[in-house]
This record gives structure tokens, C-alpha cells and sequence, in this order.
């Protein structure tokens, strides 16, 4: 079996399987319960500072469901833990005392005053806690207050709370990242200059889940209104596997540790953010859809999965993918494959037919013989676009590689390109 | 010394009968029909549309389920088959779009076509719309015969391009086989006169029960006082077993068995034998077996001259049969009946089989079943004699003779349903009177008016 120890910014981790500071993690009941499943580690549930109260509302989540698959994405509009500060640091204390081996991050949000900060992290040194993480993502309720992504958005507050907290305390330090922002690399490039350990991203996305058509309020609606929450569970996957990309490979933040979060649900999503550099992975939607005894097939199916590629441990394969990572212009032009249709797996649906034929290039022809439908590639239509593979109920159309027996050529060196720089 | 007939009612309790005569399938619930409709690949020419004798938007209106919008399901639905409410109960959709569904292929299930269409029209008679308005009176007049699937579906199209229509139907309830020829547990909840009620809820629609052609109306009268005649006349007689001792009491046509049990306001007072024969390999064969057994007959068993395949009923049904504790006895001929009023009757059965040439043969052995109860269900024929001496429609291989346009032989004289040759299917009646009613409104459309406009 494969080694799934693994770390990040300092943080040590017998698996790369974290719970993501959320609703999961909000006390010590549940985080036991976590630990007793497997799961590596866990960012406790946002504290804030002893006073101000937090106060939620009910309902707090709404839920995109498509087809029978529910929580496609999941949106809540929950704050920070709304438990006294006290309860929770020595509730920490005592799961770090029990659970020695597994990670154990605390999650803050306090306001931009550096005594506020000051006073926080000796109450969290006291814990014993393996490190802290800076929730500068939470879009919703606090940031009106001046905190979550009311910081993250703006990159010199973020390096400047991140040093606070690198001057004040010798634990490692994770800079959550908030996607609200038009360019990850602004956030991301501030935490690595104020010296943190490293970044944990995405948190949620801004969001509306539906508008009750009823009632012509938002959802999740209370009394009759609605805010906007955060938006994380599977769709948003997509979105943070890019920005943790950028990450890795912009020269500025490459080698930045990454705790990746989005969409996280299977050992498969977690190998592909570690494929993208990630130290450790963090779950939350998968785990308030399923519970938390999912993450045994995450340690099996990864530690499998490494077996049969022959990694032996998680940095094996650690950023891997990062060099595959390009801008468009360095795409080989010359590269061609065609649509191939396994006819014996056809059912006969016709989608790849009718896509193509409404909404791409006429490439696939829709035929009666005998009375039988068949649908075929027409080779020297076909484009390449892979469209007719992903609308394939059945699985059966593959993209079949032509040898052309041209070279590689990119577009910086495509004569067709009139700005190109190809050798005369 | 003859046995006596045990035929009696009340064999089960109330609550019992409640729960043997409730819907075969419980409807779908929002979320199940959801699920279900998400299954749908919606396939582009799709095989399940063209598997459906009235072209059913099958796709379009599984998607519309899907998206939430359950009422336009229904009018998806209604536009090709107005009686998409009773053939979502009874096709044997086995055998038409669920059997062609491309999921068979992959997931071995199809898509439960026929639920979700009993899912949308349901949710369109619940949502009490009314999809379809009248044309401008056109102050043309049709006589359709018969208010059965093709009669009501013929009346219902040419309604809706503004002609005016009387349906005559010689029983006491328009529907025909819809009304009398199903077994009750299909059709619960007095569906075929919701239906039935629905269709006339466009206007322009009367029906005359009571009234039988040849008897009380004749074609020649009929011709002469409309513009244009639709003859949906089913079938009127049932074949015979052709077996001495056929006409004692204990032998009955199961079509009557049928229509008096789903007549019967109450079914604890309905009287069933305590051993039941069944004769026959149809859908009607099954539905009284099946309806005997329910109705707490001890042994119901259902001959059939051939095997499994050859039976009418679909595989659905039969397994229906053999699951309500039916025993079905296959390659059996009936070749004798012992018994007289009042008894109960001794049938002597002989094995068949095939001979060289593929033809249906005694093997001599033989074999006996009492029964208190015997239902002939050996198939039903057209009578032709209701059309007249005069100038009639030419009949063929006993049924009216028709073009593609349910045009027969007479002028403006239309026909459809089990009275022309085809599937003798509720779906197939419907497409018939709807392909008539199209063809009657072209001509129609081309003429001038010079009948019944008074």
C-alpha cells in the first residue's frame, strides 16, 4: 500500500484528507466522529473574537440537484462558528490531545486590528493545534462586517494580516483564498509576501442557488428574502483546479504549499489537485452529502490508484501535471484526431447526430439501413472537438489520434498567425 | 349425478376486493416521474416515437416532465392522442415504444414510458385546462357510430376544426372497450368517463347512447342526413368454442364477464365460480382470469391451444396471471363439455402440438377440468350485418375495407378502429378516428355545404 503521509506548509498529515473548515467541523463531536472515520485532518469551523456575537439564520443552504444526482452544488449562507470562543479552543485542546496523529487547523477571522490577532493567536497557541488558517474567503454576512472575503479581495490587507500573524505566533500559517476575485494570483502572490506557509483555495463562490418562483425570492429564502451565500460541492470543482493551477505554475507563486478545496468528493478529484501541487485536500459538500465514512474509499481507491501507477508516496506524483499547464498558444496546431463511433456499443440515440449536425460542423451523418439507425463519423468534416464523446450517453464515441505526419508547430509559429515568429 | 354450480359473490372480504381492484401501478410520485423523466436520453428521431401508432411526442414531452412543466407534458401528449389517458394505462407499450426505448440496450430497462404519460395527463385533467379551442363553426355535420376509442377520437378532431358531431353509441355509456372491455384494476378511478368527459369539454360534441346501428339508425338515413359518417363499430360478435354443451350456464363470453364486473357498482356483490377455466391466449383471456382470481375464485386456470409465444397477451400480462396465481396450461384444445344448467361442467382438453407443416394437431392425450365457471375469450369478429342491405361498405376478410385515409368504399363513409383489419388496439382505434377526422375535414374543407345545416 502506497504512502499516503503528506504535508503542507509545515502541517504533517497521515493522508492528504482533510474536512474544510465549514458546519463539519464546528465542534468536537463531529470532528471525533471524523477521525474515528479516517479522515486525516481537519480545519475546525472559523472562531472569531470572544464578544460580538455570531448569530444564524435558518434556513442556510440551498442545493442545485440535477437528475437524480442531488447536491450538484450546494450554496450556504451559515457564518462563522456561533459557539462561545471558549468552548471551542478547549474542545480543540482536548482532540489534539486525543488524535495526536492527525491535523489538527484552526480556522480565524477576527477583525484587521492587529491586536485583535495579537490576542487570538495566544489563545490559540494554547490549543496545541498543528496551525492556523486565515479565513479571508467567507462571502457572506462577515464580510459585511469588514472581515472574510472584505479582506481577500483586497490583496494588501491580505499580506498585511498574514505578517501580523507571522510576526505574533511561531505556527504555521495557511491564507485561505477567496475566488471572488477577478485574478487569483493578486491574493495568492500577497500571502506568499506576507509570509505565509502556505494557501488553502478555493472557498465559496458567490451565489444565488435558484429564485422561488412562487414566491420570487431567492434560495435558501428566509422569510420571504434571501442573500447571496457561497457556492462550493462539485461545480465548482472546475474553477478551483484552475486557479490552483495558476498558482503552480505562475513563477511568482509556483512552489506555494496548497491545501486545494472545490468540489472535492472522491479520491479521483483528490489526486487531480495534488497532480496540480496541492499538499493536502479538503471536503466539505461530499461529506454533508454522504457523511463522513466516504473517506474510506478515498484512502482505498487512492492508495490503489498509486499502487497500479507505482507511487509509492503522495509526492511521487505532486505537481505533475503542472507542466502540462500551458497558454492556448502553445497548443500543437498540427495535432488532429476525429470522432470514431464504436458502433457495436451504439444504442442509437442520435445525440451525437443532432448536436453535431445543429451545433458544430456536420460531421456525423444519420442513416436508415434496413430500418436500423446508424450514425457515422464523416472523417473530413470532423473537427476534433470532442462534443459528440461528451454527449454520448453510452460511452462509446473515442477520439482517434490521424498521423498526419506533420510536426509539432504552435501558433506562435503558424504562418496563418500574422503575428507569428516562424523561421523564415 | 350432476354437481352443482359453486358460483357465488363475497368470496373475499371489502377491504380485500379494495385492495385486488386498486390500480395495477400506483401513479408516479413527483419525484419518482422527476427521476424517471431524467432517465430519458431524448434522443433525436427518436425509436419510441415512431413506435407509437398516434406518433407521440415521446421525448418532448418526457422532457417536459423533467423541467417541471408536467401540463405542457399533457398537451405534448393529447395533441397526437386524445386518449393518451387510457392508453397510458393499457397499451402494451412492452411490445411498442418501451420495447424499442434505446435504454434497453444499455441499462437493460427502459424508460416507464407509459407511467410518466399517465404522469402528465393526470397533472393536465388535475390542472383542469382545457388545451383546445373550437374553430369558427363550420355548420358541417358528422355522424361518427360508436363512442368507443376511434368514435370519440374521430369526434373529438373534427370537433376542433369546428364541425359539429353526434355520436351514436348503442350502450348506456360512451367509452366502449374503455368503458366495458378492461379489466377494472387498469382503468380504476372512473378514468374512461373523465376521459370521456374531457373530450367533450371542447364542445361541438353530442352523444346519443342507446341508439344502434341497423336497429335504430340506419347508414342509408345516416349518409342522407350529414355530411360525413365515421363508423367505429368494434367488434360485435365472439367466436364459439364450436362444442356441444357450449350453451349450458356455466359457459360464458369472458367480453360480457368483463363489461358486467366493471359495470358492477359494487364488487363484493359480483358472483365468481370457485373453479375457473379460462379459454383463450389473449388479453381479454387474462383479464378475466385474472379478475376471477381477484375476486377469490380458488383455482382459476387458462387454457391455451399454443405456447407462450403465440399468446396475444404480452409478456407483462402473462406474467400478471401467473403472479395472481393463475395456472396456465399451454398447448391444450378444449374438445368436450359435460354438463347442463345449473351444474358445474367437466371440460376434456387434448394436447396439441405441431405437425411437419407447422400446423396445430391433437396428440390424442387428453385431460379433464371441472369448473363452475368456464370464459370463452377465443377472440371477437365484426358483425356486419348492422351496415344494411342497401349500398354498404365493402367487407373483406370480415372487416371494413378502408384506404390509408379510413376512407371506405362509400362516399364520405369513414371507418376505424377493431371493425377495419389491424392491431385491435386502443392506441391504433384512436390514430384510426384521428386519421379519418383529418381526411373527412380536407374533403370537408373542398366542398360546399349542401347537407344538414338547417
Amino acid at each position: 500500500m502506497a504512502d499516503l503521509s503528506t504535508s503542507v506548509g509545515g502541517i504533517k498529515s497521515p493522508n492528504p484528507f482533510w474536512l474544510a473548515s465549514a458546519p463539519p467541523t464546528d465542534k468536537e463531536y463531529n470532528v471525533v466522529r471524523a477521525f474515528k472515520a479516517g479522515w486525516g485532518g481537519v480545519v475546525w469551523k472559523t472562531l472569531g473574537e470572544a464578544g460580538p456575537p455570531v448569530v444564524n439564520v435558518s434556513s442556510r443552504y440551498g442545493a442545485v440537484h440535477i437528475g437524480e444526482q442531488r447536491i450538484f452544488g450546494l450554496n450556504n449562507i451559515e457564518l462563522i462558528t456561533d459557539r462561545p470562543l471558549e468552548v471551542n479552543l478547549r474542545e480543540i485542546k482536548q482532540v489534539k490531545k486525543d488524535w495526536p496523529d492527525r491535523a489538527m487547523v484552526v480556522s480565524l477571522m477576527v477583525p484587521c486590528e492587529e491586536d485583535a490577532w495579537v490576542k487570538i493567536l495566544k489563545e490559540v497557541e494554547d490549543t496545541d493545534c498543528d496551525g492556523i488558517e486565515l479565513n479571508f474567503g467567507c462571502p457572506h454576512g462577515m464580510s459585511e462586517r469588514g472581515m472574510g472575503a472584505a479582506v481577500g479581495q483586497v490583496p494588501e490587507y491580505v499580506e498585511m494580516v498574514t505578517r501580523w500573524c507571522k510576526t505574533h505566533t511561531n505556527m504555521p500559517v495557511l491564507v485561505k483564498l477567496t475566488p471572488n476575485v477577478t485574478n487569483i494570483l493578486g491574493p495568492a502572490q500577497a500571502a506568499k509576501s506576507g509570509g505565509g506557509d502556505g494557501v488553502s483555495l478555493i472557498n465559496t463562490v458567490n451565489s444565488i442557488t435558484s429564485i422561488d418562483l412562487d414566491i420570487m425570492a431567492p434560495t435558501p429564502t428566509v422569510d420571504g428574502k434571501g442573500s447571496h451565500g457561497g457556492y462550493c460541492g462539485p461545480a465548482v470543482k472546475p474553477m478551483a483546479l484552475h486557479m490552483c493551477a495558476e498558482i503552480a505554475r505562475n513563477a511568482g507563486t509556483a512552489g506555494l504549499p496548497m491545501s486545494a478545496i472545490g468540489g472535492i468528493s472522491n479520491w479521483r478529484d483528490a489526486a487531480e489537485f495534488i497532480a496540480l501541487g496541492a499538499g493536502t485536500t479538503q471536503v466539505c459538500t461530499a461529506v454533508m452529502h454522504y457523511g463522513f465514512k466516504i473517506v474510506e474509499d478515498m484512502i482505498d481507491g487512492l492508495s490503489d490508484w498509486m499502487d497500479q501507477k507505482g507511487y509509492a508516496s503522495i509526492s511521487d506524483f505532486q505537481g505533475m501535471a503542472v507542466p502540462n499547464i500551458t497558454d492556448w498558444q502553445n497548443l500543437n496546431m498540427n495535432y488532429e484526431i476525429v470522432a470514431e463511433i464504436e458502433q457495436t456499443k451504439c444504442v442509437k440515440c442520435g445525440l451525437c447526430h443532432v448536436v453535431c449536425e445543429d451545433t458544430s460542423h456536420q460531421a456525423i451523418s444519420a442513416e436508415k439501413i434496413k430500418g436500423e439507425r446508424r450514425y457515422e463519423v464523416i472523417d473530413k468534416e470532423c473537427v476534433g472537438c470532442n462534443l459528440c464523446m461528451h454527449v454520448c450517453p453510452e460511452n462509446c464515441i473515442t477520439m482517434r489520434k490521424v498521423d498526419n505526419g506533420k510536426d509539432y508547430m504552435n501558433w506562435t509559429q503558424d504562418p496563418r498567425n500574422p503575428f507569428s515568429n516562424a523561421a523564415e | 349425478m350432476a354437481e352443482n354450480r359453486d358460483v357465488a359473490a363475497g368470496r373475499c372480504t371489502a377491504p380485500a376486493l379494495a385492495e385486488a381492484f386498486e390500480d395495477l401501478h400506483a401513479p408516479l410520485t413527483d419525484q419518482q416521474a422527476y427521476n424517471e423523466a431524467s432517465r430519458c436520453f431524448y434522443c433525436f428521431d427518436a425509436p419510441c416515437l415512431e413506435a407509437c401508432p398516434t406518433s407521440i411526442d415521446i421525448p418532448g414531452f418526457i422532457r417536459r416532465i423533467a423541467t417541471g412543466n408536467a401540463t405542457g407534458a399533457g398537451r405534448t401528449i393529447l395533441d397526437a392522442n386524445i386518449m393518451g389517458a387510457t392508453c397510458a394505462r393499457v397499451c402494451p407499450v412492452e411490445e411498442l415504444c418501451e420495447e424499442v426505448c434505446v435504454r434497453n440496450t444499455g441499462d437493460h430497462k427502459p424508460v416507464t414510458i407509459a407511467q410518466l404519460q399517465r404522469f402528465a395527463t393526470d397533472a393536465l385533467f388535475e390542472a383542469g385546462m382545457q388545451p383546445y379551442q373550437r374553430a369558427t363553426e363550420t355548420g358541417r355535420k358528422i355522424a361518427v357510430v360508436g363512442a368507443g376509442p376511434a368514435g370519440l377520437a374521430c369526434a373529438h378532431r373534427l370537433a376542433r376544426y369546428g364541425h359539429d358531431v353526434i355520436v351514436y353509441e348503442a350502450k348506456s355509456k360512451a367509452g366502449g372497450l374503455n368503458e366495458y372491455g378492461l379489466a377494472a384494476y387498469k382503468m380504476p378511478d372512473n378514468i374512461a368517463q373523465r376521459e370521456i368527459d374531457f373530450i367533450l369539454s371542447v364542445g361541438g360534441i353530442s352523444i346519443e347512447t342507446g341508439k344502434a346501428l341497423g336497429k335504430d339508425l340506419s347508414l342509408d338515413q345516416l349518409t342522407t342526413d350529414f355530411d360525413a359518417v365515421f363508423l367505429g363499430l368494434g367488434l360485435g360478435a365472439v367466436n364459439a368454442l364450436g362444442l356441444d354443451g357450449e350453451d349450458v350456464d356455466a359457459v360464458e363470453d369472458a367480453v360480457d364477464y368483463i363489461s358486467d364486473l366493471r359495470q358492477a357498482g359494487d364488487l363484493s356483490k359480483v358472483a365468481v365460480g370457485r373453479r375457473v377455466i379460462v379459454i383463450g391466449g389473449g388479453n381479454t383471456a387474462i383479464d378475466a382470469a385474472v379478475q376471477a382470481k381477484r375476486l377469490g375464485a380458488e383455482d382459476v386456470t387458462l387454457v391455451y391451444r399454443r405456447g407462450p409465444e403465440q399468446m396475444g397477451a404480452t409478456d407483462f400480462e402473462q406474467e400478471l396471471a401467473q403472479t395472481n396465481g393463475v395456472i396456465i396450461r399451454h398447448w391444450a384444445m378444449p374438445v368436450a363439455i359435460t354438463g347442463e344448467n345449473g351444474s358445474a361442467v367437466e371440460m376434456t382438453f387434448e394436447a396439441t402440438q405441431l405437425d411437419g407443416n407447422g400446423r396445430l394437431e391433437g396428440t390424442g392425450a387428453t385431460f379433464t377440468l371441472m369448473a363452475d365457471q368456464v370464459f370463452k375469450a377465443i377472440g371477437q369478429a365484426f358483425d356486419a350485418a348492422p351496415l344494411g342491405g342497401g349500398a354498404a361498405p365493402e367487407v373483406s376478410g370480415g372487416r371494413i375495407v378502408v384506404d390509408e385515409n379510413g376512407k371506405t368504399s362509400m362516399n364520405g363513409v369513414y371507418a376505424g378502429g377493431d371493425c377495419i383489419a389491424g392491431q385491435d388496439l386502443t392506441v391504433s382505434a384512436v390514430e384510426d378516428g384521428k386519421v379519418s377526422a383529418e381526411a373527412i375535414h380536407q374533403e370537408l374543407s373542398g366542398q360546399n355545404s349542401n347537407k344538414g345545416a338547417s
